[in-house]
C-alpha cells in the first residue's frame, strides 16, 4: 500500500496567487516580513513537488508520530446519548498528544531544507509549543517559544516540558498576556531574524502561505479518517466535527471532506462563559470580518478596529482571530459554526472520561459537546465523526483548581 | 452649471519637501503616540515641536492599536497605556481638527493599522482623516500589493487628497522596491534596520549604499526611520535622507517623564529640547551633500 502523501485530494484549488479563500486571507504584514513569506511559499512548491521530502514526512508520520491514528466507535458515547454514532479520531494518541504534531514535523522539514538553523513558534495551551520543540530536538535546530504568562500559569506540564527538551521558552507579559500577544511577539522576533529564522505558526492562521501550509499539513488527519470510514463502517459519516480556535485541527479534518457534499461539517468554537464581548472566543459566530496577525478574516474587535479580550476555558480555544479558510467556509455555507459554553465543554470532558476511559484535551470537548448534540439530532443510523485532537493531561491541573482540589 | 473653479493647493507634505530641497535641509520627524500620555499633552508636544520654534518640520502620529506586529516593546506599550485611558478614534481626530486649526503650514501624517481604516470603512477613515487636517498615511501592514492598482489603497487616498507613504527596507528586494515607490506618494519611508521599531546603538554600514541605490530610482523625498535616537546617528543620515524619523527614543522619554510625576509645561519642554538636540546634527555641509 502507499503511503498517505501530504498533497491535498480535494478539487479545491484555493488559495489563489495572492493567498486569498475568495475575499479572505492574504498578507496583511509588514514589508519586512514580505519576502521571507515569499521565500517560505516558494520553497513549500518545491518541497510539495519533491518525493524525497513526502516520503522523509511519511516516514516520522509512520514510525515518531504513531500514524495512522485510530478511528475509533466510541459505543457506551453512543448509547449514552441514543443517537447517532459518535467515532473518535483519535490525534490525542499520537507523540505529544495532539494533533499539533503533524503541522510542526512538516514546518521543521521545511525550514531544514531552507536552511534556517532556528525556529520561532507561538503557543497557547502549550500542544503547539511542546510539538515544536519536540520536533526541533528531532533535527536539532534552536528553537523558541512564546507563550503567555496567563498561559504559562495554565499549563505548567507543557513549559516544563518544552525546556526539557531544550526549547526556551519566553514568557509574553503584553496585553492579556495569551496567545494573542505571543503571536504577536512571535512575529515580532520574526521581523528581525528572518534570514535564519522560521516561524513556524501553530494554526491555520497568519498571512499565506501559512494557513495553507498548516492546513495541507494537518490534511493528513481527514484523509486518514475518510479512508477508514469507508474501511470500518463501509460509507462516508453523515457529519464530521471539529473545534476551532484558530482551526488547524477542523482545517485538517474538513479538507478531505469538502467535495463530499452530503458530508455535513462543524466546527465548534468556544461560548465560553457566554456570548457577552469578553465573555467567548467565538470569531465565526459572533465576529466580524476583519484584520488580524496578518490575515482577513472573522475577528472578535470593537467598532474601532481593537481586537477584543477573549475568554475560554481552553487555553487553545482562547484567541480572537480564526482562519480565514474558515472565514469562507462560513461564508460559503460549507461549514457550520456553533458555539460551545465552557460547562458544556466540562460535561463532555466528564462524559468522555466517565463513558469511554478517555481525557480530552479541554480544546476537544467542545467538538465532543457539539458532536453529542448532532448525535441526538440525527438520530439512530446515522454516523459522526468527531476530531479528538488531544488528550487532556496537560488540563488537569485547570480542572482540579477549578473544581477546588488544586493537584500542587 | 459647470463645476467650482477648484483652486489648486498643494499638499502640505509636497510643499514642505519642495521647500527643503531648495534650501537643502533635511526634515526632521518626530513619532508621538496619540493619547499618550493623553490628548492634551500630545497636542501640547505638536504645538511644541512644529508649532512657532520649529523643532521639527512635520510629525508622524501614531493610532494606537491593540495588535502592533511592527512595533517594538516601546511603541506597542504606549499603544496599551493609551488605549487603556480610553482614547479612541474619535477623540484623536477632534484634537488633530481643533491643533490644526491653530497650525496651519505643519504637514502631519498618522501610522494606523489597516485593522482600523477597515473596520472603520476605507472611504469613511480617509474622509474623517482629512476633514481632521491629516495628510498623509503610513499603513505599516497594507503591502504594496493591496495599495497599487485602479482599485487599490493608493488610488483611493488619492481621491481623499491624502497621500499614501510606504515603507522599503531592508529585505526588500530591489525590483520590489521600485514598485512600492511607483506606488507612493508624499515621501518614501526607509526602514534602516530589519525588525521592529526601536532605539539601537549603532545604523547598518549598507544603509547609506541603499538608500542612494533607491534614490536613483525614485524623484520622492525618502525618509529613514527605526533605531534613530541620537545626534550622531542623524549626522550619519543626513546626507543621504530627506528626513529622519525619530520614534521609540522620543515616546521612551515621554513615558519616562510623565511616570517621574513632571507636568505637562516641564514635558513637553524636556522633549523639545532632545528634538532640538537632534534636529541641530542634521545640517550637512555643502560637501557632504549627495
Amino acid at each position: 500500500m502507499a503511503p498517505p502523501t501530504t498533497a491535498p485530494l480535494s478539487a479545491t484549488t484555493l488559495p489563489d496567487a495572492l493567498g486569498r479563500f475568495g475575499p479572505f486571507g492574504g498578507r496583511f504584514v509588514p514589508e519586512t516580513l514580505m519576502d521571507a513569506l515569499a521565500q517560505i511559499a516558494e520553497a513549500y512548491a518545491a518541497a510539495q513537488a519533491d518525493p524525497a521530502f513526502q516520503a522523509e514526512m511519511n516516514e516520522y508520520y509512520r514510525h515518531y508520530v504513531g500514524r495512522p491514528s485510530p478511528l475509533y466507535y466510541a459505543r457506551r458515547l453512543t448509547e449514552s446519548v441514543g443517537g447517532a454514532a459518535i467515532y473518535l479520531k483519535r490525534e490525542d494518541l499520537n507523540h505529544t498528544g495532539a494533533h499539533k504534531i503533524n503541522n510542526a514535523i512538516g514546518q521543521v522539514l521545511l525550514a531544514q531544507r531552507m536552511g534556517r538553523t532556528r525556529v520561532i513558534a507561538e503557543t497557547g495551551a502549550g500542544q503547539h509549543g511542546v510539538a515544536t520543540a519536540t520536533a526541533c530536538a528531532l533535527t536539532g535546530l534552536e528553537c523558541t517559544v512564546y507563550m503567555g504568562e496567563e498561559d504559562i500559569r495554565r499549563q505548567k506540564l507543557n513549559v516544563f516540558n518544552m525546556r526539557t527538551m531544550g526549547a526556551q521558552v519566553v514568557p509574553v507579559t503584553t496585553g492579556s498576556r495569551t496567545l494573542r500577544d505571543a503571536t504577536n511577539e512571535a512575529m515580532r522576533d520574526w521581523m528581525a531574524t528572518s534570514k535564519w529564522t522560521h516561524y513556524t505558526i501553530g494554526s491555520v492562521v497568519g498571512p499565506h502561505p501559512f494557513p495553507m501550509i498548516v492546513r495541507d499539513f494537518q490534511s493528513v488527519i481527514g484523509r486518514e479518517a475518510r479512508a477508514q470510514c469507508l474501511d470500518q463502517i463501509g460509507r462516508l459519516p453523515d457529519a464530521v466535527v471539529a473545534c476551532v480556535g484558530g482551526g488547524s485541527n477542523a482545517a485538517g479534518m474538513f479538507f478531505p471532506f469538502l467535495d463530499d457534499e452530503a458530508v455535513e461539517l462543524i466546527g465548534a468554537e468556544a461560548g465560553g462563559r457566554g456570548l457577552s464581548r469578553g465573555d467567548h472566543a467565538a470569531s465565526l459566530t459572533l465576529g466580524r470580518p476583519g484584520i488580524l496577525h496578518g490575515s482577513f478574516s472573522y475577528v472578535l474587535q470593537d467598532d474601532d478596529g481593537q481586537t477584543d479580550d477573549v475568554h475560554s476555558i481552553s487555553a487553545g480555544l482562547d484567541y480572537p482571530g480564526v482562519g480565514p479558510e474558515h472565514a469562507y467556509w462560513k461564508q460559503t455555507g460549507r461549514v457550520r459554526y456553533e458555539a460551545i459554553r465552557d460547562d458544556e465543554a466540562l460535561e463532555a470532558y466528564y462524559r468522555l472520561a466517565r463513558k469511554e476511559g478517555i481525557l480530552p484535551a479541554l480544546e476537544s470537548s467542545h467538538a465532543v459537546a457539539q458532536a453529542l448534540k448532532e448525535a441526538a439530532r440525527l438520530g439512530p443510523g446515522k454516523t459522526i465523526v468527531v476530531c479528538l485532537s488531544g488528550r487532556g493531561d496537560k488540563d488537569a491541573y485547570e480542572i482540579a483548581r477549578l473544581r477546588g482540589e488544586p493537584l500542587v | 452649471m459647470g463645476q467650482p473653479a477648484k483652486i489648486a493647493v498643494m499638499n502640505r507634505i509636497d510643499a514642505l519637501f519642495a521647500r527643503l530641497r531648495r534650501e537643502d535641509r533635511r526634515a526632521l520627524m518626530p513619532f508621538l503616540t496619540a493619547g499618550d500620555p493623553d490628548l492634551e499633552t500630545t497636542a501640547a508636544l505638536l504645538d511644541e515641536l512644529l508649532g512657532r520654534r520649529g523643532l521639527a518640520d512635520l510629525a508622524e502620529l501614531g493610532i494606537p492599536y491593540s495588535d502592533p506586529i511592527a512595533d517594538g516593546p516601546v511603541i506597542a506599550a504606549s499603544y496599551t497605556r493609551a488605549l487603556g485611558r480610553g482614547v479612541r478614534l474619535a477623540a484623536i481626530f477632534q484634537m488633530l481638527a481643533d491643533w490644526r486649526r491653530r497650525h496651519p503650514d505643519p504637514p502631519i501624517v498618522t501610522m494606523v493599522s489597516y485593522a482600523i481604516v477597515h473596520r472603520h470603512g476605507v472611504d469613511r477613515y480617509l474622509a474623517e482623516a482629512r476633514a481632521a487636517g491629516v495628510d498623509g498615511l503610513i499603513v505599516p501592514d497594507l503591502p504594496v500589493e493591496e495599495a497599487e492598482g485602479p482599485e487599490g489603497f493608493q488610488t483611493r487616498c488619492a481621491a481623499a487628497e491624502l497621500k499614501l507613504i510606504q515603507l522599503v527596507t531592508p529585505t526588500t528586494p530591489r525590483d520590489r522596491a521600485v514598485r512600492i515607490a511607483r506606488s507612493s506618494s508624499g515621501f518614501l519611508y526607509y526602514v534602516s534596520v530589519a525588525g521592529i521599531t526601536g532605539e539601537r546603538q549603532h545604523l547598518p554600514p549598507e544603509l547609506a549604499e541603499n538608500v542612494a541605490w533607491l534614490r536613483t530610482q525614485t524623484e520622492l523625498p525618502i525618509c529613514i526611520g527605526f533605531g534613530i535616537s541620537r545626534p550622531e546617528h542623524v549626522r550619519q543620515l543626513a546626507p543621504v535622507a530627506d528626513g529622519l524619523i525619530v520614534g521609540s527614543a522620543i515616546v521612551r522619554r515621554i513615558q519616562e517623564l510623565a511616570a517621574s510625576g513632571l507636568n505637562r509645561e516641564a514635558l513637553v519642554a524636556e522633549i523639545g529640547q532632545y528634538v532640538e538636540a537632534l534636529g541641530q546634527a542634521r545640517a550637512v555641509s555643502p560637501t557632504a551633500s549627495a
